[in-house]
């Protein structure tokens, strides 16, 4: 240590205010940790990758002859429906890692520096954005390699990829708010995938809706997640934006305005 | 103990680092934190002395703002910890009782980012830390994994960490606890650096050799108030030493038994009034046995033996 004095306290330049801009710094910095984290740990990329991998080739094998006749006719059908399903469940992993960091001593260190308190779980949700791209590229990428040639062309692909990622990132503030309030990360883990399991199957990212019983078509039709699924097929299959790509957009907004100010808020009293 | 006196010489008058009053901290029935006071001058290390459980860790985490109290108040250079939280911030470095550092990432990440939420540029961050882990003898370790950090190692780190901005007061909770004595002895010459930059340490402790060696003052804590507060010496003072008591079979043979105390524990010896019992202060311990052979070889028999603990209640838990 060198024996230089420090700076006296009264020479200091304090404020007792974050600036906008700090907040902003501070949450890429965090966003930084996170990818950081991600590099230093890849086996928690175990579930973005292999699901994608694994339920393409499943779902497809399985189901493409009896619903679509054959596998190559399946597939518009199932990429889709897959992506929606495996980047909307990536987003958990959002709430759960929140959890477990808000329980680890570093966070104590966070709370202790001069910087904005909302920077964690901000950058928590900047980070995570890495891997709804990562799900959603290797599973158009399982798609092409299985003979998927969708026919709205590269840009579109691209755009709905981009659908997928915004609204997956609007839910994972659902689930960053159960990790704000859940006692443990496995309960998070727990009411997340009991939430999300009924939303992704009851939808029709796997199955035509008209094979469905009434009540359950009822049920199928109002759920945003076959909006998402719906939208991504236009997009990829006919290069068309239609009704369903607005809702899902106002969906997502609308999840945005109600989970963001009452996380926000829920994380601000825990920390 | 010499760096202790010249410090005292040089402390300016009057400008408090700590002034904590009355915090109070319960759980559920619990009141971890009772009614504290604290009050620390500027530049001088203060050791909160107290048990596993007295309350120390909550006052600290109260006066580094990781928790709110529920009842008094505290100031960090006349700041409020609760209406300036985010000054007081920019003012202290915490080390807490387990290491707030990513386990996940290496020392030098850890560093960095710490750095990079502290405002400092990118390459500003990477030079701050490469310099923090020379200082703390950490930079053959930098690249690693802190999974593979042993517990000395990991304190050292954190406390790198809390230095970063240079904080003019550094509290260090239990910041020797569990590492071997070299270890510790590296820790205390840190400290010591520390302060003499014109730094102020609030640490806690459990032993009060350590917080006798280091501090300049000691506040007793216990039950989640402060029992004592004073200098090392006012403390030891305070204790007194334990006595012992004898009581002889035979009273004729008092005044014989008295002398012989006094001659081989080398104090000052009273006999009470009611008869047969010789109190003396016991300094050394071991004088005892000596005492009871020469007792023997004169053929006085005792009828009882005890020794009294000194009546300060906090003293038992140590
Ligand atoms: N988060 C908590 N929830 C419930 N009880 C707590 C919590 N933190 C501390 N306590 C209790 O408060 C008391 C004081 O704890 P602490 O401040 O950690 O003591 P010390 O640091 O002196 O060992 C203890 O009885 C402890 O069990
Ligand atoms: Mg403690």
């Amino acid at each position: 240590m060198k024996n230089t004095m420090i700076k006296p306290v009264a020479d200091r330049q304090l404020t007792n205010y974050v600036s906008f801009g700090q907040s902003v710094r501070n949450s890429f910095t965090m966003a930084y940790r996170g990818i950081l984290k991600i590099r230093r740990t890849p086996e928690q990329l175990f579930d973005v990758t292999l699901q994608p991998i694994i339920f393409t080739l499943m779902f497809t094998y399985i189901f493409g002859g009896a619903i679509s006749g054959n596998v190559q006719s399946y597939l518009p059908v199932i990429i889709p429906g897959i992506l929606v399903q495996t980047v909307i469940t990536t987003s958990i992993v959002t709430g759960v890692q929140l959890r477990e960091d808000m329980d680890k001593g570093v966070f104590d260190r966070f709370k202790s520096l001069p910087i904005a308190r909302i920077a964690p779980l901000a950058g928590a949700l900047l980070a995570d954005t890495i891997r709804y791209t990562i799900a959603t590229v290797l599973t158009f990428t399982m798609g092409y390699i299985m003979g998927y040639r969708p026919d709205g062309g590269l840009a579109y692909v691209a755009i709905a990829g981009i659908l997928v990622i915004v609204c997956s990132w609007a839910i994972s503030w659902i689930f960053a708010f159960f990790g704000v309030i859940a006692r443990t990360a496995s309960s998070v883990q727990g009411i997340s995938m009991l939430a999300l399991f009924p939303l992704t199957f009851l939808s029709n990212a796997f199955v035509p809706v008209n094979t469905m019983p009434d009540w359950l078509q009822w049920f199928v039709k109002i759920n945003p997640v076959s909006h998402l699924v719906t939208a991504v097929r236009n997009l990829a299959n006919s290069g068309t934006f239609g009704w369903d790509f607005a809702i899902s957009l106002i969906g997502a907004a609308v999840i945005v305005a109600v989970f963001a100010p009452v996380t926000v808020r829920a994380y601000m009293r825990r920390t | 103990m010499n760096d202790k006196n010249s410090r005292k010489k040089m402390l300016n008058t009057g400008d408090w680092a700590v002034e904590a009053e009355g915090l109070v901290k319960t759980f559920g029935d619990n009141r971890a934190v009772d009614g504290v006071n604290l009050n620390v001058r500027a530049g001088t290390i203060y050791g909160v002395l107290g048990p596993n459980g007295a309350g120390k860790t909550t006052t600290i985490r109260m006066l580094a703002t990781l928790l709110r109290p529920e009842a008094g108040s505290a100031r960090i250079f006349g700041h409020d910890v609760v209406r300036e939280s985010q000054i007081v911030r920019q003012l202290i470095g915490v080390t807490g009782q387990y290491a707030s550092v990513d386990e996940a990432l290496s020392a030098t990440e850890n560093l960095v980012i710490f750095s990079r939420l502290l405002g400092l540029g990118h390459a500003e961050a990477r030079r701050k830390a490469a310099e923090l882990l020379e200082e703390f003898g950490l930079t053959e370790a930098a690249k690693r994994p802190l999974k593979n950090f042993s517990g000395g190692m990991r304190r050292r780190l954190d406390l790198a960490a809390s230095l970063i901005a240079q904080p003019p007061l550094i509290f260090l909770d239990e910041p020797t606890t569990g590492l071997d004595p070299r270890t510790r002895n590296q820790m205390w010459q840190t400290i010591r650096r520390l302060v003499r930059t014109g730094s102020t340490v609030l640490l806690t402790t459990q032993y009060l050799q350590e917080a006798d060696e280091l501090a300049d003052r000691i506040a007793v804590i216990d039950h989640g108030q402060v029992v004592a507060e004073g200098t090392g010496d006012d403390l030891k003072a305070s204790i007194g030493s334990s006595s012992l008591q004898l009581k002889i079979q035979n009273p004729l043979e008092l005044e014989e038994a008295c002398r012989t105390v006094e001659h081989v524990l080398n104090v000052k010896a009273t006999v009470s009034p009611e008869g047969g019992k010789i109190t003396a202060p016991m300094a050394d311990a071991d004088r005892v046995t000596d005492l009871l052979i020469v007792l023997r070889n004169a053929g006085i028999h005792l009828a009882e033996l005890s020794v009294q603990k000194p009546n300060q209640p906090w003293m038992k838990s140590f």
